[in-house]
């Protein structure tokens, strides 16, 4: 039996905002493959939930009037990877999200409780990212939306006040229309891991050269990045043998990775450079182009 | 904190009484009588607790048993039919693809809801194991469990 000290169920957002701004202390519960992890080991802060598993309209996928793709937070791995929607549009985010756990996780995790655990491992983060996702937080007394770049304030901590739920998660049509990513995650199983590092990166093609580079990563700062400095020094280069290059280097000035019993910082340091490459040449592809690889 | 949940345990309509602390594994276990469910590790890293929520295999273990209201739950208890084995499980049985069984009926539910999913569908070995991934076994290696799955999945086929 879990040690859950107080357990409100909810079937409604309007219910659940109602429970949290009456009780600010209540944490929501929705896929539980965090939480009740945390609950089983014993872990404080964790023992009083309101139960947002069943409510329906936190779940589903849809495109809105202007063609943004909005998520619902409650929806679970598997359903956005085998949505529709997302295969056609954004099938950099389903390659992120099939890279999480095992079938069984998959099925039970949600997409919004990936990133309101504020892991910097979480493999949604750094695909929303790059396609300039962002959040839309609901109390009882109001809505705000934000980037998710924004979200992430530090290892374990989002921008999530007490009494707020996360209610979409929102993929700008321009931003999907316009831009083809890729998704690789560094870990040392294929399955049931948390990521050494992940990186996504999204590209538009002008031509012969690459109008826009977005470059994401995840456990390669306190929380996941976007790399200002490598996309700067890729933006309206030629798609050329140098350009992978180029972006290799300058990743290093954005990137802040540490030592830990799982890779120390110098290897980390070097899963990054490889990663922005090999990110960045599956990107060009799926936008398709191509570039060539001239590493001796 | 009790409350009592509707289930479709195996086809038959079932009712329990449960604590919203329980996990489902824990329902299926001390009140269903369902023993092929099994705790290894209790935190979603083993799936010796599989079961199939309307036909989607789920850890049992790390999901309330108040989830489960108004939903179908299949354990292998149920896959067996009038005395029958299923095919994952006769395939398992002709394999080999027991030594200590402990994981067998995770497997064998994962398995299930592998080869039900997308009938017809071939799977190469590499795909069977990416379904399975999320089951551990500490006894055969694996070989002769991705076989037991490929050789149902032929069968079907035929
Ligand atoms: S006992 Fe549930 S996954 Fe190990
Ligand atoms: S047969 Fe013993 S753990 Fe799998």
């Amino acid at each position: 039996m879990f040690p859950i000290s107080d357990y409100k169920k909810a079937t409604t957002i309007e219910e659940a905002l109602a429970l949290m701004a009456e009780d600010p202390g209540l944490r929501p519960i929705a896929g539980g493959t965090d939480i009740l992890i945390k609950l089983h080991k014993g872990k404080p802060g964790y023992d009083r939930l309101v139960d947002i598993h069943d409510v329906a309209a936190l779940s589903g996928i849809r495109l809105n009037d202007s063609g943004d793709i909005v998520i619902g937070p409650g929806t679970v791995f598997n359903q956005v990877i085998a949505n529709e929607l997302i295969q056609t549009h954004l099938p950099v985010l389903a390659t992120a999200l099939a890279t999480i756990g095992g079938p069984q996780v998959r099925n039970m995790g949600t997409i919004g409780g990936n990133l309101c655990n504020g892991v910097p491992s979480a493999d949604s983060a750094p695909a929303l990212l790059v396609f300039n996702a962002t959040v839309t937080l609901r109390s009882h007394t109001g809505v705000r939306q934000l980037l998710v770049a924004d979200f992430f304030k530090g290892p374990g901590e989002v921008d999530l006040a007490p009494g707020e739920l996360l209610t979409a998660i929102t993929i700008p049509a321009a931003d999907h229309r316009d831009h083809f990513g890729h998704y690789i995650k560094y870990a040392m199983r294929d399955a049931m891991d948390i990521a050494t590092i992940g990186c996504a990166a999204a590209v538009a093609i002008e031509g012969d050269r690459l109008g826009d580079l977005r470059l994401a990563f995840g456990v390669a700062a306190p929380v996941p990045i976007r790399c200002p400095a490598a996309e700067a020094a890729a933006k309206g280069r030629p798609l050329d043998g140098e350009l992978a290059e180029r972006v290799a280097a300058a990743v290093l000035s954005d990137v802040r990775p540490r030592d830990s019993w799982r890779a120390a910082k110098d290897f980390r340091l070097q899963i990054i450079g490889e990663l922005a490459r090999r990110a960045l040449r599956h990107a060009v592809m799926n936008a398709g182009g191509r570039l060539p690889c001239d590493r001796p | 904190m009790r409350q009592t949940i509707a289930i479709t345990l195996n086809g038959s309509p079932r009712r329990f009484d449960v604590d919203v602390r329980q996990s489902l594994m824990e329902v299926l276990r001390e009140q269903a009588g369902t023993l092929s469910v099994k705790q290894g590790c209790g935190v979603g890293e083993c799936g010796a607790c599989t079961v199939l929520i309307d036909d989607a295999p789920v850890d049992s273990c790390i999901y309330l048993a108040v989830w489960a209201d108004g939903r179908a739950v299949r354990t292998t208890e149920g896959e067996c039919r009038d005395g029958q084995l299923s095919p994952v499980q006769q395939a398992f049985v002709e394999e080999g693809a027991v030594q200590c069984g402990i994981c067998t009926p995770g497997f064998v539910m994962a398995a299930t809801a592998l080869t039900e999913r997308r009938p017809g569908e071939p799977l190469d070995r590499d795909a069977i194991r990416r379904g399975l991934a999320g089951n551990l076994c500490r006894c055969t290696g694996y070989a002769t469990i991705v076989t037991a799955v490929e050789k149902c999945i032929c069968r079907e086929e035929e």
